[in-house]
C-alpha cells in the first residue's frame, strides 16, 4: 500500500513519541511502583463493621510495615467514618477504605489520592503526605440524593512547627 | 460564486440523490435527535444554573434526575439517532437505494429504539431511574428503565444490520472491487457498535433486568461496571467515527478537493475498530479488584488509537493544502486563506477538528494510568467530553445537517441560513470555551463531576471552586442560545426553506492514488483480530472476577 513520504515521516515521529510516552508511564508504574489503586482484597460488605481493620476506622500508627500510618475509612450513604483525621507531615500513609452499600468515591481534593470504593472490595493506596494543610475529602461518585453532603477532612500537620 | 454552497435547482445529477423513501427514514431519526437536543439541552442549562449556587430547581425536581435526562438524551439518543439518520442516507447515496426489506428493517429498528427511549425517559421523569446514564449498580432503577435501554440497543442492531445488508448487496452486485468508501466506513462503525454493545446487552439482560425484577437478589458490581465500560469507550468512537466519515469523504468535496487516500482512510477506520474496544479499563483505573498489570495493558492498547488519529490529521491537512495550492496558494501556510471559510458546511466541522486537538490531548491524560488519579471523576472529565463529543462530534454533525436535511427534504440551504449557521458555530465555540475551560481548570483543583452545588460545610477548597462554577453557568447559557439557533435553522431547513435540490457532497479519490488493496475488506480477518484483542485484554481479569469476586450486592434506591 502506498504511503506518502511526508506521511511516513509524520507517523514515524508520532509513533516514536507514543513509544517514549508509554515507556515513561510503564517505568513509572512497574519500576517506581506508581500504580493506581488496584488492590485485590475482598470483604463482605454487609459485615464491614465487624471486620478488621474496619471495625476501628481512624488513623493507626503501625510498625514493621513499609508505611508508618494506616488511615482506615468506611464509607456509607452519605458519610465517611471518621469525619476528621490527622497525619504527620512527611509520613508514609496507607489509605484503606471500603463501602457498606453503594459505590462511592474517595478523593482528597487537590491530591492524587483518588479511588473508587465498591461494595465487596477494599481499596488501598500508599503515599507520602508531603504538603501540610487541611484537605477536603469528598465522595466523587454519585451515590444518591445526599451525595454532596458526603465529605470529611484530612489534616496534614507539621509537628515540628507546632512545638 | 458568492453563493457557491447552494446548488442551483436541478443541478444535482441523477443517481446522486438519496431515494425519497430512504430520505424519509433518515429524517425520522433526525427528528428524534433534534427533540433530544432540545430537551437534553434544557436539562443541561438547568444543571449549570444549579451548580452555580444561584438557582434551585422548582417542584421537587432533583438535580440528579435532570443530570440523568441530560446524559441519556444528549449522550445516547441525540448521537445514536443522528448517526443512524446520517448513515442510512450515506449508504443509500453511495451503495444505492435500500431494498424494501432493508428499509423495513430500518423502520423496525427505528420503532424499537424510539419505544425504548420513551420507556427509559418515562421512568426517569417519574423519578424511578435517577441513576445517571452510566446506571452503576447497586443503585437500582425501575426494570422498565433497563428494558427501555435494552430496546434502544436491540433496535440499533436491527437498524444497523439494514445498513450492512445494503453494503453486502452492493458487493454481490459489483464483484471484486472495494465497496464505496463511505458505505465501507458505515459498515466498520456498525460492526464496532454491535461488538461493543454486546457488553451492555449482556449486563442489562443477564444482570440488571433479572435483579430489578426481583428474580435474583444480587448483582456483581464490578462485573457490571466492566461490561459497561467494555461498551462505554467504543461508544465514544461510535460517535466520533461518523464525524470522521464527514471529514474524510465530505469535506474534500465541499472545499473543492479530492480524498487524499482511499486505502489509508479505510485502514484508519479498521484500526479504530481494533483499538477502540479492548480498552475499557482506562475508565476503571482507580477501581479495586482489577490487577495493575491488566490495567496497564489496556492503557497501552488505548494509546494505539493515536495512530489512526494521526493518519486522519495528516489526511485532512494534506487535502486542505492541495486544495489551497490548486487555487494558487504559495508559501507554507497560505493555503489556509484559500479555504471556503464563509461556507458553514466547512467552517463548523473545521472548528470541530480544531477542538479535537486539546480534546485529544486531554484524553491522553485521562487514559494515562497513574496520571488518571489526579482527574478521575473530577469535572475535568466532563470538560473533556464536552470538547470531544459536544464540540468535535456535535459541530461536525451540525455542519453536515446544514446540507443533509435540505437534501433529504427537497429544500436548499439559503445564504441567510448559512450566515446564521456560522453565527451558531461562533456562539458554540465561545460558550464551550468558557464552560469547558472552567471545567478543566477547576477539575485540576479537585472539584468533582456529577455533583450538586455544595460548599462541603464551608470548606476553603470548595469555596475556591465557586467562581469557576459561575463561569460554567455563563458558558452553558451561551451554549443554550447555540442550541436554540440550531433548532431554528433545523426547522427552517426541514419545513420552510425554499424548495430545490441541495447537493449531497461526496468526495472523489485523487486520480493518481494507488488502488485500494483488497485485504482491507477481509472482514473475517479484521473481526478475528478484534476478537483476539478483546480476549487478550479481558479473559484473565474476568476469570478473576468470577473466581475471587465477592458475593454481589443487593439493590439500593437512594434518591
Amino acid at each position: 500500500m502506498h504511503i506518502h513520504k511526508y506521511e511516513k515521516w509524520w507517523l514515524t515521529f508520532g509513533i516514536t513519541c507514543l513509544v517514549v510516552f508509554l515507556t515513561v508511564l510503564g517505568i513509572s508504574a512497574f519500576h517506581a511502583g506508581a500504580h493506581p489503586p488496584s488492590a485485590q482484597v475482598y470483604i463482605n460488605q454487609e459485615h464491614v463493621d465487624e471486620i478488621a481493620p474496619f471495625d476501628n476506622p481512624g488513623v493507626h500508627k503501625v510498625e514493621g510495615k513499609e508505611w508508618d500510618y494506616e488511615v482506615v475509612v468506611v464509607a456509607s450513604a452519605f458519610m465517611f467514618s471518621p469525619m476528621e483525621y490527622e497525619v504527620p507531615l512527611g509520613s508514609k500513609v496507607k489509605f484503606i477504605a471500603t463501602t457498606k452499600d453503594v459505590v462511592h468515591g474517595f478523593q482528597i481534593a487537590g491530591t492524587n489520592i483518588n479511588m473508587m470504593l465498591e461494595p465487596g472490595y477494599v481499596s488501598e493506596f500508599v503515599t507520602i503526605v508531603d504538603k501540610p494543610g487541611e484537605y477536603l475529602v469528598l465522595c466523587n461518585e454519585y451515590c444518591g440524593v445526599g451525595h454532596t453532603a458526603m465529605a470529611s477532612k484530612l489534616k496534614v500537620v507539621d509537628s515540628n512547627a507546632e512545638s | 460564486m458568492k453563493q457557491s454552497f447552494v446548488t442551483e435547482s436541478g443541478n444535482v445529477k441523477k443517481g446522486e440523490t438519496v431515494d425519497k423513501r430512504d430520505a424519509k427514514l433518515a429524517m425520522a431519526h433526525i427528528y428524534v435527535a433534534m427533540t433530544a437536543l432540545l430537551l437534553g439541552g434544557l436539562a443541561g442549562l438547568l444543571q449549570v444554573m444549579v451548580r452555580s449556587g444561584q438557582f434551585e430547581l422548582p417542584w421537587g425536581i432533583s438535580y440528579y434526575q435532570v443530570l440523568t435526562v441530560h446524559g441519556i438524551l444528549l449522550g445516547l439518543i441525540l448521537t445514536t439517532f443522528f448517526i443512524f439518520g446520517f448513515q442510512i442516507s450515506a449508504v443509500s447515496r453511495t451503495a444505492g437505494t435500500l431494498s424494501d426489506k432493508q428499509r423495513r428493517s430500518g423502520w423496525v429498528g427505528f420503532g424499537v429504539m424510539t419505544l425504548g427511549t420513551a420507556m427509559a425517559a418515562t421512568m426517569v421523569l417519574l423519578n424511578e431511574a435517577s441513576v445517571l446514564y452510566t446506571f452503576y449498580a447497586p443503585l437500582m432503577a425501575h426494570w422498565v428503565f433497563y428494558l427501555g435501554l435494552a430496546f434502544v440497543v436491540v433496535g440499533s442492531w436491527i437498524g444497523g444490520f439494514a445498513q450492512i445488508a445494503r453494503y453486502i448487496q452492493w458487493k454481490r452486485e459489483n464483484g471484486k472491487q472495494p465497496g464505496p468508501l463511505l458505505s465501507f466506513m458505515v459498515v466498520v462503525n456498525n460492526l464496532m457498535w454491535v461488538i461493543c454493545s454486546l457488553g451492555v446487552a449482556i449486563a442489562v439482560l443477564f444482570q440488571f433486568l433479572p435483579w430489578s425484577l426481583g428474580l435474583v437478589d444480587r448483582i456483581d458490581v464490578l462485573m457490571s461496571r466492566t461490561l459497561f465500560w467494555y461498551f462505554g469507550h467504543p461508544l465514544v468512537y461510535f460517535w466520533l467515527l461518523p464525524a470522521y466519515m464527514i471529514w474524510y469523504t465530505i469535506i474534500p468535496k465541499i472545499i473543492g478537493g479530492k480524498i487524499f487516500s482511499d486505502a489509508l482512510a479505510r485502514l484508519s477506520f479498521l484500526l479504530f475498530l481494533l483499538f477502540s474496544i479492548p480498552v475499557g479499563f482506562h475508565h476503571q483505573l482507580t477501581e479495586p479488584g482489577i490487577d495493575a498489570f491488566w490495567k496497564f495493558l489496556q492503557v497501552v492498547l488505548t494509546f494505539m488509537v493515536v495512530i489512526p488519529s494521526l493518519m486522519t490529521a495528516f489526511a485532512m491537512f494534506a487535502t486542505f493544502e492541495s486544495v489551497g495550492r490548486a487555487k494558487g496558494a504559495t508559501g507554507l501556510f497560505d493555503f489556509f486563506k484559500k479555504l471556503p471559510w464563509g461556507d458553514v458546511r466547512f467552517l463548523v466541522p473545521f472548528i470541530g477538528m480544531v477542538a479535537f486537538i486539546p480534546a485529544g490531548a486531554g484524553g491522553l491524560i485521562n487514559a494515562s494510568n497513574q496520571m488518571n488519579q489526579v482527574i478521575h471523576n473530577t469535572i475535568w472529565v466532563t470538560g473533556h467530553f464536552h470538547l470531544t463529543v459536544a464540540t468535535t462530534v456535535v459541530l461536525t454533525f451540525f455542519g453536515a445537517m446544514y446540507w443533509l436535511v435540505p437534501h433529504l427534504t427537497g429544500r436548499v440551504l439559503t445564504p441567510q441560513l448559512n450566515r446564521l449557521g456560522i453565527i451558531q458555530g461562533i456562539v458554540w465555540t465561545v460558550g464551550m470555551s468558557i464552560m469547558s475551560g472552567a471545567m478543566h481548570a477547576v477539575g485540576l483543583l479537585g472539584a468533582p463531576r456529577r455533583s450538586n452545588f455544595s460548599t462541603y460545610g464551608g470548606s476553603e477548597q470548595a469555596v475556591e471552586w465557586i467562581p469557576y462554577q459561575i463561569a460554567q453557568a455563563v458558558g452553558g447559557t451561551i451554549l443554550f442560545i447555540g442550541i436554540a439557533l440550531v433548532l431554528y435553522i433545523f426547522i427552517q431547513l426541514a419545513f420552510f426553506a425554499p424548495k430545490g435540490q441541495q447537493e449531497y457532497p461526496i468526495g472523489e479519490v485523487e486520480e493518481n492514488a494507488q488502488t485500494t488493496p483488497m485485504f482491507l475488506e477481509n472482514w473475517k480477518m479484521w473481526v478475528t483480530i478484534c476478537v483476539a484483542l478483546i480476549l487478550l485484554a479481558y479473559t484473565v481479569p474476568f476469570i478473576d472476577m468470577f473466581q475471587n469476586g465477592p458475593p454481589g450486592s443487593i439493590g439500593y434506591k437512594l434518591w
